[in-house]
């Protein structure tokens, strides 16, 4: 039996990936994606927000071809609880011009399809309908991957596994810490139909201007994680994502979490009219920084989700770390070329690249915003509720005089918050938290 | 075509989960690429994997007490078997499964 082989194998063609691939195409290099989908796009989903500062390098002036929906020049992080919401809104013209703050809406479906073609007329392989099911190890070495078609073996010098959230193969070959409800958000979300005017006029919109809403505190229940309201051409994506573990202690449900959301007072008036087109759902990664492995090993590397690439914080970036991983390990395999060494020390400089980036500066940084969250959980849930509380009797009129009602909210605080403990989370909410 | 607002100021309405999974294109395999350990599943006092799947794909068959595991509906998120190790989750067949139009 003859197997086929190829110079690079990757498998999974989602950003991290595709990334991977079109750098590797460009310098002339045999790569081969395996994608078990219909298409690039057809499994792959996100909440909604394309992080693009890496893509506006691969492919410049992508949002004049690429299929992206609208460029995000409103970001709102709203906090609620049954009745009431409060939030901070941010709203500039700055982000109104190229590069348009590198933030977009996009569809995975229609963007992942686009950006693999992008990889193929650079002269990548991308082969669909085909699952990975194990890796062809050589000692401790990767030498291939073993896929469910007959006669499917496909060895390669190097093999990049970008196989996403659900890290099966990884977390097999030990490449990875095992994913556990303590590392993993799974989110649900829904396309809701409305027309381009309608979402315009709503979002206090014009043109191709997009708006970005997050919800915290009683928006999940007080869990550790968030909802949102994406605004995209001719639709809206709304959605909900916890920490498994979260789902799990409360036993709640995440349809019900979103239909709760969907119909809270605040949120409900923004979907009007709109009509549920899909219904989807994936995972998150939220391993912690210090949990990471080194991410390569002899013959393989990981990038993307099921490397763990995902800023926890309120900043929850993903695709931009996907990419930036896809192109950092498709350059380090460049260079072990030089040295024709795959090998784990030849794909050493795959890590150094990554810790020497904003990549894994960030994910440093925030290392501990899950951990502190699950065991600081005033953050996510009383926190919240109070200064809803605080700020909602402030501003209500009922003819009481000013100073009483200032008097009654400073007792309430002091009453509710335990002044040294959040002192003390405050320092630590520093390095977590912003 | 001038569209009217009117049909836009009507609350949304939220679908049953039949609904919602009858949006998503599934080609349905011959075998289930989930696996429940049905002693395991008995054991557990939670039987978490019934409200944590975003699909709803395990049901309980309340006589026998075991887990029904209607694979079809799977939107293949993986979460059962991180949830509950008592779960097997694989990849299914390339081709099968779902396909996102929007994504």
């Amino acid at each position: 039996m003859s197997s086929e082989r190829f110079e690079v194998v990757i498998v999974g063609a989602g950003l991290s990936g595709i990334a991977a691939a079109l750098t590797l195409a460009r310098a002339e290099v045999e790569v081969l994606v395996i994608e078990r989908g219909d298409f690039p796009g057809a499994k792959n989903l996100f909440g909604g927000i394309l992080y693009s500062g890496v893509l506006a390098e691969l492919v410049p002036n992508f949002w004049e071809e690429g299929p992206v929906e609208r460029h995000i020049v409103n970001r709102r992080w709203a906090i609620l609880n049954e009745d009431s919401q409060v939030a901070l809104d941010l709203k500039s013209a700055r982000f109104d011009t190229p590069p348009y703050n590198n933030t977009f809406t996009a569809l995975r479906s229609k963007f992942d399809r686009w950006f693999a073609e992008q990889a193929e007329q650079a002269g990548a392989f991308i082969i669909n309908e085909t699952t990975v099911e194990g890796l062809i190890l050589d000692g401790d070495r990767v030498t291939g991957v073993r896929t469910g078609r007959d006669d499917g073996d496909v060895l390669a010098d190097c093999v990049i596994l970008a196989e996403g959230a659900n890290a099966l193969l990884s977390e097999a070959a030990g490449l990875r810490q095992p994913m556990s409800p303590t590392n993993r958000v799974n989110a649900v979300k829904e396309i809701l139909a409305l027309p381009p005017e309608i979402i315009e006029d709503r979002f206090h919109l014009e043109g191709n201007q997009g708006a970005a809403i997050e919800y915290f505190g009683g928006a999940v229940k007080g869990m550790v994680g968030s909802a949102f309201i994406y605004t995209n051409r001719d639709s809206i994506s709304v959605g909900v994502g916890c920490l498994i573990d979260d789902y799990l202690r409360t036993k709640t449900a995440p349809y019900d979490l979103l239909d709760e959301f969907k119909a809270h007072p605040a949120v409900a008036p923004l979907l009007r009219g709109g009509v549920t087109v899909e219904y989807a759902t994936k995972m998150i990664p939220e391993d912690a920084y210090n949990d990471l492995s080194d991410l390569y090993a002899g013959g393989v590397m990981l990038v993307g989700d099921c490397a763990g690439l995902v800023n926890p914080s309120i900043h929850h970036e993903g695709t931009n770390l996907a990419m930036a991983s896809g192109v950092f390990a498709a350059e380090a395999f460049l260079e072990a070329r030089e040295k024709s060494d795959f090998s784990a020390a030849g794909l050493a400089s795959y890590r150094r690249r990554l810790d020497a980036s904003w990549v894994m500066k960030d994910l440093a940084h925030y290392r501990d915003t899950v951990h502190f969250l699950r065991y600081n959980r005033e953050f996510v849930d009383d926190y919240p509720r109070l200064a809803i509380e605080v700020i909602r009797d402030y501003f209500t009129i009922d003819d009481t005089p000013k100073a009483d009602v200032r008097r009654r909210l400073i007792r309430k605080v002091r009453d509710e918050v335990a002044f040294f403990r959040l002192v003390r989370q405050l320092w630590r909410a520093r390095k977590t938290l912003v | 075509m001038p569209i009217d607002v009117k049909d836009y100021l009507k609350p949304h309405v939220t679908l049953s989960m039949a609904e919602r999974l009858d949006l998503v294109r599934r080609r349905f395999a011959d075998e289930s690429h989930i696996v429940v350990d049905q002693e395991a599943f008995k054991k557990d006092p939670d039987q978490a994997i019934l409200f944590v799947c975003p699909a709803q794909v395990f049901k309980l068959n309340e006589k026998e007490g075991t887990c029904i595991v209607n694979f079809e509906d799977c939107l293949e998120c993986g979460t059962c078997q991180v949830a509950r190790r008592y779960t097997t989750w694989r990849n299914p067949k390339g081709g099968y499964g779902v396909t996102y139009r929007f994504g």
